[in-house]
């Protein structure tokens, strides 16, 4: 009909074309310093790995978007939830704190959960609101007097080190899948509700609890110390001072013709990407073969017709919660990645902005409902996203060459940084006229 | 039992600041629920909008003062607002042409439109950032109160004092008069007719004779003027941050959806509920507890829920409505 | 179906939160109208002569099909499922492109207008369903109707009232709350409300019971017995002949047989195949 009709199928080089020019572009990273590149190695992996983490973001984006069509809004929640477990996990145990107050906590949190279960129960024998509001009181009461009591004595215990509950001490790399767990409980919980209303109000019930998730983490010092931030969460891979301290290593880094320092980082680096891009593969392949199952060509189904589907007796509103559940699990892991990635946790910056809707410019980007689009969507955009950041003063620079000194030049080569949100912005809306099936469209 | 002080206490603490949150709720919902009604999708970028308006309004604002242009007692913004709704409208109108019209005219599923909304928010906020930077800015001048608590106390004898700030109450009179002629100008007037009967039903407003063009313009300048009005009210009542805007953008979903999206009632009903429960929830209550029940010594502040959690208080309403009434308080009656 | 709004499949449009379904329109409003040519001598007053063509670039449905009314008169388009009768009268009214055909107006051609402008030019036009703002008042829905004219309408407004006793006592209702056939009364009554020179009906009684239905069927001839010329589809064959001036009987998408309401009730083959015996 008009220049943005894409042929249904295309080519079959596109997909490897795509990612060798994005592969391109990262060597060039790697090895070319210039106004454009930075020519340093670790710069590069450092890009690729955060890339990495958010194409598994991004592809469970897609498991809910493209698979069944279901608006995500909360990504940011769920990441941050993920992040919550390398934390609980993985951290050494808080000497004292869970004698302080881990039991009556525990209680706490047992009562609140049983409090809603009866609330929900007897809401669906009687219907009474009146019954629902005095047991919904008298639990909330009865919540808080256990949890107020060893929330204060939690954070009361060595507060200027600790203050939280702890860690487990459990190796890092199962807390990512209990972060995938913890996502996904959460996602229950919330596709249990908005799904089941009338029509999905799922976007803003899930805008919603992305924001109270990060609040919570933000405010709860007992769970993650919250503003006052965690650090040295354990590594899964070495650590750059045993590496520089070892002479064998020193060798092996002079025989390829780099310093130690840069090596190290090279080395950590490399080994973040292998472990991230065999979970991506692991991830994508699960996600293709059950995609390719009954069950997903059943999704299929009913994200193309929800009316047949409803009609033919599918329960659509359980499938939806299914996927919902799923995609919020791998979005889960890859936000226990990123906390580990970055070895610490910092609630404040979890900003829906950043976490949620540039996920979803690379979800867009790359292609609704193909998962390997959704992989290049979300490198190539995080490539974009990190490095607009220098190209902006640089053509803001170039372009005010010719001008005055003056407050006007001086704040416009301030503000040049703020150039990314326009940028991405802007890809996302050309891409929308132009390719509005994404760079990789769904079979 | 003191119920005078506990009322002053009530009003101080609870009242005022609630009412003048939710008008400013109210404001930006009623933008929201236009734009759904009639361009029929959730515009993500109307915080951005907000604070692009509002950003104009500053800037603008600190023009006048450097001119040594004020209003006396009332802010200079005031009298900057004009100039940051025409940039705002002019704004809104080139992005409509931009972007949303493309799809418009190929009646395309709204869903695009909600993501290209997204891409807008992308750019619109960057656009605020280049204007203006991401500090915290306060720019309200002219008198800070209209009552102060010492006049208070005197006037009354009353230990408790009570304050109503003139950003507050020049909040609420703005909002009244806004409301207002936004209700006539839909239910009285043959534009206002029109872009109801466009939401209630494009293709016979088209065969009526309506131009859809017309009301989609129309529409815009209005959610402009609402956003920067909105977004100006609550910049001078509390401060602006860009970054605030954006998050404001989930109570005021949350109002017009409770409301019912696309009724402008709704809206409104929904601003001040939403904003009514957070701050009652968030409050501490000991202080008027203590008024009213002398004896009695809770051993807390009597706070539900700290104040960090006020948005989950517009979240948890959002849920109890829609379990009750999936289509909002007011349905039906639509833009 | 444009790319774009096949891009996102059906993903999303679930979500009451964020997309509004309801209302949303189907005809292309940007289309611009061509010239108005002379009509023919000796035409009747409306025709669609001649129109073959479909929707969008899809195939045919129509085939050299012929459509007249007379002034004063009632013609009727009855014929099976799916034999084209709406879509014949929505090439009437500009909804669809014809390759062949033309459809001429009172003395001019107007083939070429869009239909906000053929409203202009004197038709007037109930649609099927979705044929009233529902919520808005009945008055309000009336205004409406009249929103091309800019001279007093409360005139009109009276007639319409006086020929819908019962809808005039909900005048302050929303017109979505009345029941079935008092909504196709506020739906005509909206389309009287621009003073057309011709009624176009496409299925009035579509939906709603016997009773209803005569009772809509008188207020039609009524209306056509005040002057107006007035062309319905019908689905009741036997019903919309006993007062047809006019009928058309259309299979696939071309004239099967022409003629009155009485001749073709004794034509035996339309009886046959179209009133059931």
């Amino acid at each position: 009909m008009s220049n943005t009709r894409q042929s249904a199928g295309y080519s079959a080089w596109r997909a490897p074309v795509l990612f060798a020019i994005l592969a391109i572009l990262f060597v060039l990273e790697g090895t070319v310093r210039n106004s454009m590149f930075s020519g340093s190695w670790n710069t590069s992996l450092a890009i690729l790995n955060m890339g990495l983490l958010s194409a598994i973001t991004a592809l469970g984006v897609n498991m809910q978007w493209g698979y069944a069509g279901l608006f995500n809004v909360g990504v940011v929640g769920f990441l941050a939830l993920g992040g919550l477990a390398p934390v609980l996990v993985s951290l050494p145990p808080v000497e004292g704190a869970w004698q302080a107050g881990g039991s009556r906590l525990l209680a706490a949190l047992a009562v609140g959960v049983g409090v809603l279960a009866i609330a929900k129960m007897v809401w669906t024998r009687t219907r009474s609101g009146l019954a629902i509001t005095a047991i919904l009181i008298a639990g909330f009461v009865a919540y808080r007097y256990l949890f107020d009591p060893a929330v204060i004595a939690i954070e009361a215990n060595n507060p200027s080190r600790h203050g939280n509950i702890g860690g487990l001490g459990l190796p890092v790399l199962l807390s990512w899948l209990v972060g995938g767990l913890f996502a996904a409980v959460a996602a229950w919980a919330i596709g249990k509700v908005a799904l089941g209303l009338r029509s999905d109000y799922l976007a803003i019930a899930t805008l919603g609890i992305g924001e109270i998730i990060v609040a919570v983490m933000k405010n709860e010092d007992w769970l993650a110390r919250g503003v006052k931030n965690i650090t040295s969460i354990p590594r899964p891979v070495a650590y750059e001072v045993d590496l520089q301290n070892n002479s064998d290593f020193i060798g092996f880094a002079q025989s390829w013709g780099f310093q130690a320092a840069e090596a190290s980082g090279i080395w950590v680096k490399l080994s973040y990407m292998t472990l991230f891009l065999v979970l991506l593969l692991v991830l994508i392949l699960l996600a293709e073969l059950a995609l390719k199952s009954p069950w997903g060509r059943m999704m299929r189904a009913i994200r193309d017709n929800e009316t047949a589907a409803e009609a033919m007796g599918k329960d659509v509103t359980r499938r939806h919660l299914q996927v919902f559940i799923l995609g919020s699990a791998v979005i889960g892991i890859a936000g226990a990645m990123m906390v580990t990635l970055d070895g610490l946790l910092t609630p404040t910056s979890y900003n829906p902005l950043r976490y949620t809707f540039l996920i979803w410019v690379m979800v867009i980007v790359g292609g609704s409902g193909n998962n390997w689009g959704a992989v290049l969507g979300a490198v190539t955009i995080w490539f974009l996203w990190i490095k607009v950041e220098v190209w902006g003063p640089a053509l803001i620079g170039l372009l005010t060459a010719a001008m005055p000194d003056g407050p006007m030049k001086l704040h416009l080569l301030d503000s040049a940084p703020h150039m990314r949100f326009i940028a991405m912005g802007l890809v996302l809306l050309l891409v929308l006229r132009f390719a509005p099936r994404g760079l990789l469209p769904e079979k | 039992m003191d119920i005078l002080n506990a009322l002053v206490v009530f009003l101080n603490f609870v009242f005022i600041p609630a009412a003048a949150y939710g008008a400013q709720l109210a404001l930006g919902a009623l933008g929201v629920t236009l734009i759904y009604g009639i361009l029929r999708f959730s515009n993500f970028a109307h915080g951005d909008t907000m604070a692009f308006g509002t950003a104009v309004v500053i800037l603008v604002t600190w023009g006048l003062q450097s001119l040594g242009i004020t209003l006396g007692p009332l802010p200079t913004a005031l009298l900057a607002l004009p100039f940051g709704i025409a940039a705002t409208a002019v704004l809104v109108l080139a992005t409509d042409r931009a972007v949303y019209r493309f799809y418009r005219v190929k009646k395309a599923a709204p869903i695009i439109l909600v993501m290209a909304s997204v891409g807008v928010m992308f750019v619109m906020n960057g656009l605020t950032r280049l204007l203006i930077g991401v500090s915290e800015y306060r720019f309200d001048d002219g008198a800070r109160f209209i009552i102060n608590v010492r006049d208070f106390r005197d006037w009354t004898g009353l230990p408790e004092g009570l304050a109503l700030r003139s950003t507050q109450a020049l909040t609420l009179v703005v909002a009244v008069i806004v409301v207002a002629a936004l209700f006539w100008f839909l239910n009285r007037t043959k534009s206002g007719k029109a872009m109801r009967a466009y939401s209630d039903n494009e293709d016979l407003a088209l065969l009526s004779g309506i131009d859809p063009e017309r009301v989609v313009r129309l529409t815009w300048i209005i959610a402009a003027s609402l956003a920067t009005i909105a977004g100006t009210l609550y910049g001078l009542d509390k401060s602006f941050k860009a970054f605030n805007y954006f998050q404001i953008l989930l109570p005021i979903f949350a109002a017009a959806i409770v409301g019912g999206l696309g009724s402008p009632l709704g809206a409104i009903a929904g601003g001040f509920l939403v904003a009514f429960s957070e701050v009652a929830v968030t409050y501490p209550w000991v202080k008027v507890v203590g008024y009213i029940a002398p004896g009695y010594e809770p051993g807390g502040l009597m706070q539900l829920l700290g104040t960090e959690y006020k948005f989950a208080v517009s979240f948890v309403i959002l849920i109890v409505v829609l379990l009750f009434r999936p289509t909002g308080l007011f349905r039906g009656k639509s833009v | 179906m444009s790319d774009s709004n096949s891009s996102f499949g059906n993903r999303g449009n679930r979500d009451a939160s964020v997309v509004n379904m309801k209302g949303m329109g189907t005809i292309d409003g940007t289309r611009r109208s061509g010239p108005v040519g002379a009509g023919r001598a000796g035409d009747p007053f409306l025709i669609g002569e001649g129109m073959t063509g479909g929707y969008g670039k899809g195939a045919d449905i129509l085939h050299d099909c012929t459509i007249a009314v007379e002034k004063g008169q009632i013609a009727v388009i009855v014929g099976p499922n799916g034999a084209g009768k709406s879509t014949a009268m929505k090439a009437i009214f500009g909804m669809l492109n014809l390759r062949q055909g033309s459809v001429r107006l009172n003395g001019q051609d107007i083939t070429a207008l869009n239909p906000q402008d053929r409203v202009k030019a004197g038709m007037g036009f109930v649609p099927q369903v979705n044929n009233i703002f529902p919520s808005m008042t009945v008055e309000e829905n009336l205004e409406m109707g009249a929103f091309i004219r800019n001279d007093d309408i409360r005139q009109t407004m009276q007639q319409v009232y006086e020929l819908f006793p019962a809808v005039a006592e909900k005048r302050r209702q929303a017109a979505g709350e009345l029941s079935g056939g008092q909504r196709q009364q506020v739906a005509v009554g909206r389309a009287l409300m621009t003073q057309p020179s011709v009624l176009m009906l496409d299925e009035p009684t579509a939906g709603v019971s016997p009773i209803v239905m005569d009772e809509l069927f008188d207020r039609i001839i009524a209306i056509a017995r005040g002057g107006l010329p007035v062309l319905m589809v019908e689905q009741n064959a036997q019903q919309a002949m006993n007062i047809a001036d006019k009928a058309y009987v259309l299979v696939q998408g071309a004239n099967a047989h022409t003629g009155t309401g009485a001749e073709l009730m004794a034509n035996d083959e339309v009886r046959r195949t179209f009133l059931g015996g």
